[in-house]
């Protein structure tokens, strides 16, 4: 058992065209697994792109043009939250690099395409975190999170600020100083991802990260996280960014030369083997064989590849089988560990624990 | 084929196995329950809605069901099941019927952002139609029950859907929920309005459902282009009158009422601009149902 061999969304991604053909029931079967998966305005976006729109019986087009009616209205809100992160940080003068979903955005990459996600990031140098957090607070946005620990957990352990809320917008700003906790067994030294970040055209005050950067980060992101509902989501995203990068030349030998200098071979090797499994991503030969270093013994291999192939399906019972929920707990169960050294886990997941019983008698 | 077209005892088998495919104007529900309140809710309040066949295409899929542990057998509960996930705490089995209620509300108004959605009834006459959006206590579910038995079709008591394209409004015509003193008032109306059994201490106070005309049912695919925005407010003794209320206020206070205008952007802003362009805005304070009748039946005479 190598888990699940396919899913109605990865299928779809892979070749829209398929989608011309559909009976009603497999349009509900996507539709069903797109909306927990997050996402149907990526599905519906691609297949308004290959021009598939008249195609589409008319009950699941209405949910399609739902789907793009919130794709086109998260576009512009992006762009003016960013415009806000932008003018409330000018006069600080460090360098501000915008993560994952907004700097896909605002980079215009292909992978911002129908990409649906709340929160804005953002990376800063660790030194400069003090004046950010004031400059952003008189500006609206204020810490959540109040509990004494939770802010300790944050502030001591975690490689973000408690999540920012904007006061009138009610939008939530994540503010990074790197892309793994303090506390995780793999340090990616975040002054490296600084120095090579880029301008962006669109919003001279900010950046985003080297191409390659990008993908690490999304790599190390998805596989050391805990919660993978969104984790097709992911997985689509670096398929579409290795697609868009991988036509400049050495593209494949700078992505896995950079992964070693930053210590995320590991999580690299895992997003190339699934994003090719997954979406058929055309992975180099030579990156493969680069990175065999990296993989872990095969009978691990083997095991990751089973608990993979289930829990980065859709989280709808139609795309899962009897081992689905073992492969998740197993995840939830990997991250913390990657995440905390061992006293640190035990003292965080009891004081979980306890605060659960706190709050729901 | 309609619901009462279904015996009792294979519509409990549908809802119990494959699942009803109910047609609410443009939606397509499948509900599965084994609860007999969702049943008898079903069979009294949609009994003339159409359904669908398995082979078709249905828009949320749900389900009103007890938890999976021990908790059913103490102090009964049952959770609302958008498609494996629950998007509310559970609530005691009494209010089952509901809860169905609510949980529909909610599938249409967190993803059916084809329309731009207010929290409103609508009403139609003579191929235009009245919207009433108001905050809960209002007295809004209770001026659109009255009016849908003087003369009025239901578009819905809930939700207005909005179809930024062709401004037109697009019913549901589901059952309009009444609350606390408006039940008695309803009955008093209408003899024949087909309330649902009152169910006591919900988190809005004692509900009872009013069956939709079977008229607004059987006319749920006809849209009607908006004319009217009015904001009621009951208030005992008053003599209802109609007064032109400021577009610019109206406007602010639909936005408020808007259950998406997030999900649509600078588009759903122009949208409603253009609908508060083509309605006559007035606010209706009123004490008697009778009464208020009258006054919507000589606007709805109005050229």
């Amino acid at each position: 058992m190598t888990g699940l061999s396919e899913d109605a969304v990865s299928t779809a991604l892979r070749s829209i065209d398929l989608v011309s053909h559909y009976t009603l029931q497999q349009w509900e079967a996507l539709i069903r697994q797109a909306r927990p998966a997050n996402v149907l305005s990526r599905i519906a976006l691609s297949v308004a792109d290959a021009g598939l729109m008249d195609r589409v019986p008319a009950a699941p087009r209405a949910h399609l043009q739902a789907a793009i009616t919130v794709a086109h209205a998260q576009a512009e809100a992006v762009r003016q939250e960013v415009a806000h992160i932008e003018r409330a940080l000018a006069p600080l003068a460090t360098d501000v690099i915008l993560l994952k979903g907004a700097a896909y955005f605002m980079a215009e990459l292909p992978a911002a395409r129908g990409r649906v996600f709340s929160d804005v990031d953002i990376l800063v140098p660790r030194d400069a975190l003090p004046q950010v957090e004031a400059e952003l607070m008189l500006n609206g946005w204020a810490t959540t999170h109040l509990h004494a620990y939770d802010q300790r957990y944050y502030r001591r352990w975690m490689h973000e600020l408690p999540p920012m809320l904007h006061v009138t917008r009610n939008t939530v700003l994540d503010v990074h100083h790197a892309i793994l906790p303090a506390t995780a067994r793999l340090r990616p030294d975040s002054r490296k991802l600084i120095a090579a970040s880029r301008a962006l055209e669109s919003a001279p005050g900010l950046r985003v990260l080297a191409p390659v950067d990008m993908i690490l980060h999304s790599a190390t992101h998805l596989f050391y996280n805990e919660d993978l509902s969104s984790g097709l989501r992911d997985i689509a995203d670096l398929d579409s960014l290795m697609r868009g990068f991988s036509a400049a030349p050495e593209f494949w030998r700078e992505l896995t030369e950079r992964a070693a200098e930053l210590d995320l071979t590991r999580p690299l090797f895992y997003a190339l083997r699934y994003s090719a499994r997954m979406m058929d991503t055309p992975v180099a030969p030579s990156a493969l064989r680069a990175l065999a270093s990296a993989a872990p013994p095969s009978w691990v291999v083997s095991m990751m590849d089973s608990i993979y192939m289930r829990a980065l399906r859709p989280h709808h019972s139609l795309a899962e089988d009897a081992l689905t929920p073992f492969a998740r707990r197993a995840l939830y169960v990997r991250a913390h560990w990657l995440r905390m050294p061992p006293h640190l886990l035990a003292l965080h997941l009891s004081v979980k624990a306890l605060r659960r019983e706190e709050a729901d008698p | 084929m309609i619901v009462a077209d279904l015996p009792v005892g294979r519509l409990a088998a549908t809802l119990a196995g494959p699942g009803l495919r109910l047609r609410t104007g443009p939606v397509v529900t499948r509900i599965r329950s084994t609860v007999p309140e969702v049943l008898a809710g079903i069979a009294l309040h949609y009994s003339q809605h159409p359904i669908e066949d398995d082979e078709g295409f249905a828009d949320f899929h749900v389900q009103v069901r007890p938890p999976p542990s021990f908790r059913r057998w103490v102090a009964p509960q049952l959770f609302f099941d958008f498609d494996g996930m629950p998007p509310f705490r559970p609530l005691p089995r009494a209010q089952a019927f509901p809860m169905l209620e609510w949980g529909l509300n909610w599938c249409v108004s967190s993803h059916a952002h084809q329309y731009l959605i207010f929290h409103a009834a609508v009403v139609e006459r003579g191929g235009r139609a009245l919207i009433l959006p108001a905050p809960p206590g209002s007295g809004k579910s209770t001026l659109c029950a009255g009016l849908v038995h003087r003369g009025w079709r239901l578009l819905s008591d809930e939700l207005a859907l909005l179809e930024p394209d062709t401004q037109a409004l697009v019913p549901l015509a589901r059952p309009v929920s009444l609350k606390n003193a408006s039940i008695d008032v309803i009955r008093g109306f209408a003899a024949d309005a087909g309330l649902g059994p009152i169910v006591k201490d919900t988190i809005k106070g004692a509900v009872a459902h009013m069956k939709p005309p079977v008229d607004s049912v059987r006319r749920a695919g006809e849209k009607a282009l908006p004319r009217w925005i009015v904001w009621p407010r009951y208030e005992a003794g008053t003599v209802g009158r109609l007064t032109a209320w400021p577009k610019s206020r109206s406007f602010m206070r639909l936005a408020e009422n808007a259950f998406n205008s997030s999900e649509h952007g600078r588009s759903g802003f122009e949208s409603m601009a253009k609908l508060i362009d083509r309605c006559d805005c007035f606010e209706f304070v009123y004490g008697d149902l009778e009464q208020a009748a009258t006054v919507f039946a000589a606007l709805a005479q109005q050229e």
